[in-house]
């Protein structure tokens, strides 16, 4: 078949050059079951949490909505309204499934949106660390090394408790304690790229700097950087719902599922166990996903595991 | 090696000095303490007054350079809260969180690389195929919620583990420790199994992403061919070879294992530097979180220096001071 394919006319073969690798990387990323229920999962969540406004029995955040006379019911109770609370209700008598779908929303963004900045900064900061040296890679490198040798959570704790509690805040300190991650990698792997052949190739034909670094360096840093992207997903909503939790991460308007977790844990010791497990399960489920998918990525995308 | 040593006692120290600075300026940016430590009804000259009292009607550079002073005489500043040095506060604190950090690194090693190892040899089979997912699961789960169900199940369903608290300690070579009496060990238990979970997951990682690669080396191969029982194979050829990364690895994470004890102390109330760490947040008690942040500093640069030499003498190939050409 492939042989037929590579032989087709101009126009289908190109069609199967840019395609081929594509097919090769999902039908390797589908060997593992474990990877592929991972990415149903992830899916399926990021569409509960983008639907949260619609799909949610209430919205959690209408105090004309909550009774409190409905609060700390276990799950299944029924409300004075009629209504079932599947997962039980909180202090203030909201419906803990609609608070877990609505805090999934927020912790979701706040860990894509980080990753996301973190990847932008680290890729830049990075890049140029390779491709120009010097004092100038040895600055950049440095200040990763240092950041580096300390905790994450560590360095968030203390930007937070400078900075304060707001979305924003978190996400810079996000951003703060993760571009060094990508910076360290797209440099290892822009340095090897960079002393192969088809970058001398490409130099030869005389092609902007520009063009060398983004359309030819940078695409084959990649493959490294999306398994560290990846984790870094799964770390990111991690440390903001320890940070949450631990009462220096988002303000008590804007819910995510770590501050749904401590808000429960005052009710954990009388028994009151679902204000705080279920948005804990819910945390656990969106974290393993992701590891789950990563960790089938890093096995794929990794050459030496290649025999 | 002593030039070496110098060396890096110099950038240590250079470390030390950049982080005293950053850390005093982020922890200056924090509110300001005297609303918190004076009564509300206090007029303006009383404030001033208070201010006076605790230096912070200066200007930043002038504090910082006060409190360089005092630091390198040892002396960190007093609590605001406690009003005894933090030093002091801190070097009270230390044992109980240094305890639970060691408990829980050697729960990690003493599980982690005997399942890694498993996991290694046999990545194909059911329990290789187990113990990942176990690891993904320990990987996945977040620290301080692992806390809540361990405090969920043991303490409020079966009431076996006290929640919270360090318990009866006794003191062994003057330092207080809880791990030698029954009831220390009923409330060491759980903080220390939940510290460990996070570590585990990644000793199990690791070890296992090291027998693979090993395993697949010529003198394993050599090895095998020349008919050496497996068990010397693994234990000599291949254990030798992946304890270079892992030895490195336990010892960074020690650190790091020290600082998420902050979060599983403030779960069990573990009466360590972590809490207190979170309380002095809490309460704008600045000398305390300066000189947590500093005693920390000190410890990883001790950790890193160690795992230095170790990793030296643990792989020939890697001479400390020979990348240094002669003079």
């Amino acid at each position: 078949m492939r042989i037929a394919a590579d032989r087709a006319p101009l126009e289908d073969g190109r069609a199967v050059r840019a395609e081929s690798p594509w097919r090769r990387f999902a039908a390797e990323f589908a060997q593992s079951r474990l990877a592929l229920l991972g990415l149903a999962l992830l899916v399926l969540l990021a569409a509960v949490a983008i639907a949260a406004p619609w799909i949610a029995p209430q919205n959690p955040y209408d105090l004309a909505q909550l009774d409190v006379l409905d609060s700390r019911l276990p799950p299944g109770s029924e409300s004075l309204a009629g209504k079932t609370y599947w997962l039980g209700t909180d202090d203030q008598g909201r419906d803990m499934l609609s608070a877990i779908l609505f805090g999934l929303r927020i912790s979701l963004t706040v860990g894509v949106a980080s990753t996301v900045a973190a990847l932008a900064l680290g890729l830049a900061l990075g890049l140029a660390a390779a491709y120009f040296g010097g004092w100038l890679d040895a600055a950049i490198m440095r200040i990763a090394d240092i950041q580096l040798s300390f905790p994450a959570i560590l360095i968030a704790l203390i930007l937070l408790a400078a900075l304060g509690q707001g979305v924003g805040k978190i996400i810079v300190a996000l951003v703060t304690v993760q571009w060094a991650y990508y910076a360290r990698t797209v440099r290892s792997a822009a340095l090897v790229e960079r002393q192969k052949e088809y970058v001398e190739a490409a130099k030869v034909l005389a092609l902007p700097e520009a063009r060398i670094v983004f359309r030819h360096i940078l695409p084959n840093c990649l493959p490294p950087l999306i398994v560290v992207a990846t984790v870094q997903v799964a770390h990111a909503i991690s440390l903001e719902a320890t940070l949450s939790f631990l009462g220096l991460g988002l303000p008590i308007t804007e819910p995510s599922l770590g501050l749904l977790i401590a808000n429960g844990f005052q009710y954990l010791l009388s028994g009151k166990y679902w204000i705080s497990f279920y948005p804990g399960i819910a945390l656990l489920v969106t974290i393993m996903a992701i590891n789950l998918v990563a960790d089938q990525l890093r096995d794929v995308l990794n050459p030496r595991l290649k025999r | 090696m002593a030039a070496y040593a110098l060396r890096r006692l110099g950038q240590s120290l250079l470390v030390l000095a950049l982080m005293s600075f950053l850390v005093f300026v982020g922890v200056y940016a924090i509110g300001n303490p005297i609303e918190l430590l004076v009564n509300p009804e206090a007029d303006d000259a009383e404030r001033a007054r208070a201010a006076q009292a605790l230096g912070l009607d200066k200007p930043l550079l002038v504090q910082y350079g006060v409190f360089l002073l005092h630091a390198a005489k040892g002396d960190l500043g007093r609590s605001f809260v406690y009003n005894i040095p933090a030093i002091q506060l801190i070097l009270q604190r230390l044992p109980a969180t240094l305890e639970l950090a060691l408990t829980a690194t050697v729960i990690a090693i003493l599980i982690g690389i005997p399942l890694g190892l498993v996991a290694g040899l046999k990545p194909d089979s059911w329990i290789g195929r187990s113990i990942m997912a176990g690891s993904i699961v320990g990987f996945s789960l977040p620290t301080f919620w692992v806390g809540l169900v361990l405090i969920m199940v043991f303490s409020v369903q079966l009431g076996w583990l006290p929640p919270n608290g360090r318990g009866a300690t006794v003191s062994l070579l003057g330092v207080p420790v809880s791990f030698l009496t029954l009831d220390g060990l009923r409330h060491l238990a759980m903080p220390a199994l939940n510290l460990a979970l996070l570590k585990l997951s990644l000793l199990i990682r690791l070890t296992r992403a090291g027998t693979r690669e090993t395993v697949l080396q010529d003198y394993v191969k050599f090895a095998r061919a020349k008919g050496l029982p497996m068990r010397r194979v693994v234990g000599v050829h291949v254990l030798k070879n992946i304890m270079i990364p892992i030895v490195t690895v336990i010892g960074l994470e020690l650190g790091s294992v020290i600082a998420f004890a902050i979060v599983t102390e403030s779960i069990f109330a573990w009466p360590g530097t972590g809490k207190l760490l979170i309380d002095s947040i809490n309460q704008l008690d600045r000398p305390v979180i300066v000189a947590y942040l500093l005693v920390i500093v000190a410890i990883f640069i001790v950790i890193n220096f160690v795992v230095d030499v170790l990793y030296s003498l643990l792989d020939p190939r890697v001479r400390i001071g020979s990348a240094a050409p002669a003079h």
